[in-house]
């Protein structure tokens, strides 16, 4: 058979509903539907994945035994660590280090530079990372960053915001922390040299982001993360700081009373482990969008696998919030090569809105992120106004051409080249015809908890970023986790620095811990062979995996 | 598709070859491509990195982000009876039919190790850390190489010049994925040269907004912090009236 005849990057059937989307288009643009109700809000959310009915299961073990959470992430938790006492020499200690920081995305790179900011050496300091010092999630985040610095803005109103949108549930601490360092994280980017978005008249280009009730996004053109991160990683760079990369994390080290130690690192190409000793430990993983909860794509990159709150919960650190994940409301829908792919949250805050088949907005555009997405997911599966893609996946359209109506020509090649370099590699002219988009895997919520310099309960690691529960309640706004992550990581450097000033004691190094937590599982009655932290997710096709020997072993 | 599954499992059942890897009775065009030589009968719809996953690679390197962003995936290719080499990134490559390619997922590079804050803002900055950029010979290798497509050329011409508007503004959307660097006749390496010549730019041709600074300073100063105390102890009620009752600012 003929492959599908495509016009601009679209089948015929989609075409139709194009059409629709078109005649409707310049009615619409005066158009916004209003917002939900807090009524209205409570029922649509029933369809969010969160709380449609399955997916959950309580957790058995450990601090948070009773805890309800996501069965992917549970599964980890009740899993076997990957290393024991006996598969490893602990008394050949490869490194040792003052700082050890686990991850190298903006929370683990800003740690580290505070950290030498603060008075630590940059022989002390250690970064280590899974994959590539910048395979993160750092380097994709697009929308941009908030910070009350506009003279209508304040402290307040992003903390209000912040926990309205976090439905009350965020650690009212961490958060102060969060509001209160913002003005001067962007003050540091502009001095380390990273170029955001200005006005004709120097002040920042501030764009709104759902659930905010003042423009407070700063952004980089859709490059927000990636000029973040290459000024910081550059910054790391001219200072020195030893770095190693392809070496993740498989295990902590205690000192068999509660204290973190150190690490065991494992060279992802040669399978050789290295022992690592530390005075402080900050694990800075990110996040677990590839666990794919619920079975949804994912905006993440390849490595966040959940590795962090695996390995925190190993050594006996509490988490909290693990039970709500994010959904993007718009991840891209079609064409296939591209599914789950973020479509940023600026892209509506710029005008584009979302539309069903008929070419009807049923939608507010910038309703907080788990409302947006339930209404998508309502428009598709319980109104039957979806689209379905050639490979059977529903989505709504989001009509991107409305932007270049409302802000002019020109705008859209100038704030989303990102997204038009993306789209133009499919033949689709996003100035010209919308995008298709349903709800994406994006953000875990919730994970260790913190106080506000970044300290766990466990003496000796800290913990910065996405890693990290609290500051963001049960969902996060736009814009708040880049700004989490640089608030955070400075704070845990500057925290840790501090501790190891102080700090002279002979660290023994064990993995106690692992014993207690094997026997835990045991008591628990969990019989499986299932082994975390993952490191990576699996996509290889079934047939080569049927087939597949190892003769080396 | 069951129709009785509920909304999540549908949802689930729909995603899977994008969740779980493609399965090879879903597809109905396959195309050939030959990995570093070897051939292998993969899904026409997939990327090169989601093709050579189908093939049977795990990766542990040449991959990041899965999106365009990292510049991770590099990969050059040449198609079946053509002499031209291209390049690309892995993750936002389609594959075509007789198409013969290799990952290149380290760039060998030299990166200068220099103090933003003692910079001076002119050219010298650039030529001090980049002697070498004088040398290219503007053949345009560069930018033929760019995923990107980037006017590399031009922005280093910019950089040599002291032109830092331009040669920020034509580099900004670098992903530092070496492809430039890789295929330079003349060894520059691209991407360093623009990392610096944008950090010069942001720094020294934007000054801070006088309202951030104010921001700052009063914060430093506590202005803020009997209020911040207040709204940190309020109770989930009232902060549930004080959302309700929030004004938002008029577009
Ligand atoms: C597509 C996308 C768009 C986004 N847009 C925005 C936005 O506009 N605004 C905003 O504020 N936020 C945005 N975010 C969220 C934000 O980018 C991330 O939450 C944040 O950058 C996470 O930073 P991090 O340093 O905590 O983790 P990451 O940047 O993910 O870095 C973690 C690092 O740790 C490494 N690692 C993991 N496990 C191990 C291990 N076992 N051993 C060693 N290393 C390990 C990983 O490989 C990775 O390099 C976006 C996210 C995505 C995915
Ligand atoms: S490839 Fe090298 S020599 Fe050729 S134009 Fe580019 S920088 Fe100059
Ligand atoms: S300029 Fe060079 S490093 Fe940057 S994206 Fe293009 S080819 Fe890659
Ligand atoms: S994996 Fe990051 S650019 Fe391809």
């Amino acid at each position: 058979m003929a492959e599908m005849k495509l016009i601009g990057g679209y089948p015929e059937y989609m075409r139709k509903s194009i059409k629709k989307v078109e005649e409707t288009r310049m009615k619409r643009k005066d158009y916004t539907p209003p917002a939900f109700t807090p009524e209205e809000q409570k029922e649509v959310l029933q369809l969010h994945p969160d709380f449609a009915p399955g997916g959950k299961r309580k957790l058995s073990i450990g601090p948070n035994k009773g805890d309800v959470g996501p069965i992917e992430v549970l599964d980890l938790l009740e899993a076997y660590p990957l290393i024991e006492e006996k598969d490893v020499n602990l008394s050949n200690i490869d490194f040792s280090t003052e700082i050890l920081i686990i991850g190298g995305g903006l929370a683990g790179t800003t740690a580290a530079i505070w950290a030498n900011e603060s008075g630590v050496k940059t022989k002390d300091i250690l970064l280590t990372n899974k994959l590539r010092h910048g395979d993160a999630n750092s380097i994709m985040a697009e929308g941009g960053t908030q910070a009350a610095d506009r003279p209508n803005d304040s402290l307040f109103r992003h903390y209000l915001d912040t926990i309205g949108g976090g439905h009350y549930a965020n650690k009212p601490d961490v958060l102060n922390a969060l509001v209160n360092d913002a003005p001067f994280i962007i003050q540091w980017l502009l001095k380390l040299g990273a170029i955001i978005d200005r006005e004709e008249n120097g002040d920042f280009v501030e764009k709104w982001g759902g659930g905010t009730s003042v423009r407070r996004l700063h952004s980089c053109r859709d490059y927000t993360g990636l000029e973040e991160f290459r000024v910081i990683r550059d910054e790391f760079r001219n200072r020195e700081i030893p770095c190693i990369e392809h070496y993740p994390t498989v295990e902590l080290l205690t000192n068999g009373k509660g204290r973190v130690t150190g690490a065991v690192l494992w060279n992802i190409e040669t399978g050789e482990y290295k022992i690592v000793k530390s005075k402080a430990t900050i694990l800075a993983t990110g996040g677990f969008g590839r666990l794919h909860i619920r079975g949804f794509p994912t905006t993440n990159h390849y490595g966040a696998t959940c590795d962090g709150v695996v390995l925190a919960y190993h050594v006996g650190a509490k988490l909290r919030d693990i039970d709500t994940v994010q959904y993007h409301p718009t991840g891209a829908a079609y064409p296939i090569q591209i599914v789950g792919y973020l479509l940023t949250e600026k892209l509506r805050s710029s005008g584009a809105q979302p539309v069903n088949k008929d070419g009807e907005a049923f939608v507010f555009p910038l309703e907080p992120r788990d409302v947006e997405a339930s209404s998508f997911i309502k428009e598709c599966y319980v109104k039957e106004k979806g689209i379905t893609t050639p490979t059977g996946l529903r989505g709504i359209w989001l009509d991107t051409p409305l932007i270049e109506i409302k802000n002019g020509d020109g705008y859209i090649d100038k704030a989303f080249p990102g997204m038009r370099r993306m789209y133009n590699r499919f033949d689709i002219d996003i100035r010209k015809d919308p995008v298709l988009v349903f709800p994406t895997l994006h953000y875990q919520n919730g994970g260790v908890e913190t106080d506000p310099w970044g300290k766990t309960s466990v003496e000796g690691l800290w913990v910065a970023g996405e890693v990290s529960g609290g500051v963001h309640g049960k969902n996060r706004l736009m814009g708040n986790s880049t700004l989490d992550t640089m608030v955070f990581g400075r704070r845990a450097g500057i925290s840790t620095a501090e501790y190891v000033k102080n700090n002279n004691t002979t660290l023994k190094l064990t993995l106690e811990h692992t014993k207690k937590y094997i026997k835990q599982l045991k008591d628990a009655g969990i019989k499986t062979d299932r082994r975390a932290p993952i490191l990576l997710p699996d996509y290889r096709g079934k047939a080569v995996l049927a087939r597949m020997i190892d003769v080396f072993q | 598709m069951n129709k009785k599954m509920n909304i999540m499992d549908r949802i689930a059942d729909s995603a899977k070859s994008v969740t779980t890897g493609v399965d090879a009775k879903d597809i109905e065009h396959w195309v050939t491509i030959y990995v570093m030589g070897r051939a292998y009968e993969v899904p026409a719809d997939l990327t090169i990195l989601t093709a050579m996953e189908f093939a049977g690679y795990k990766f542990v390197r040449g991959v990041g982000c899965r999106q365009g962003f990292c510049g991770a995936c590099s990969t050059i290719y040449r198609k079946k009876g053509d002499y031209k080499l291209q390049t690309g990134m892995a993750c936002q490559t389609r594959v075509e039919d007789g198409m013969y390619l290799v990952q290149i997922p380290f760039v060998p590079a030299e990166k200068a190790i220099y103090d933003i804050s003692k910079e001076s803002y002119d050219v010298n900055a650039i030529l001090k850390h980049y002697p070498e950029i004088a040398r290219c010979v503007s053949c345009n290798t560069c930018t033929k190489a760019c995923p990107q497509d980037l006017e590399v050329m031009d922005y280093v011409q910019a950089a040599l010049k002291g032109d830092f508007k331009k040669a920020a503004e034509e580099s900004f959307d670098c992903i530092q994925c070496g492809l430039c660097a890789a295929r330079c006749p003349s060894e520059l390496v691209q991407y360093h040269i623009a990392q610096l010549a944008r950090r010069m730019y942001g720094r020294y041709e934007f000054p801070e907004p006088d309202y951030l600074k104010k921001r700052v300073k009063e914060i430093d100063m506590g202005k803020f912090n009997k209020e911040m105390e207040k709204i940190m102890k309020a109770s989930k009620k009232e902060l549930v009236k004080l959302y309700a009752e929030r004004e938002r600012e008029s577009d």
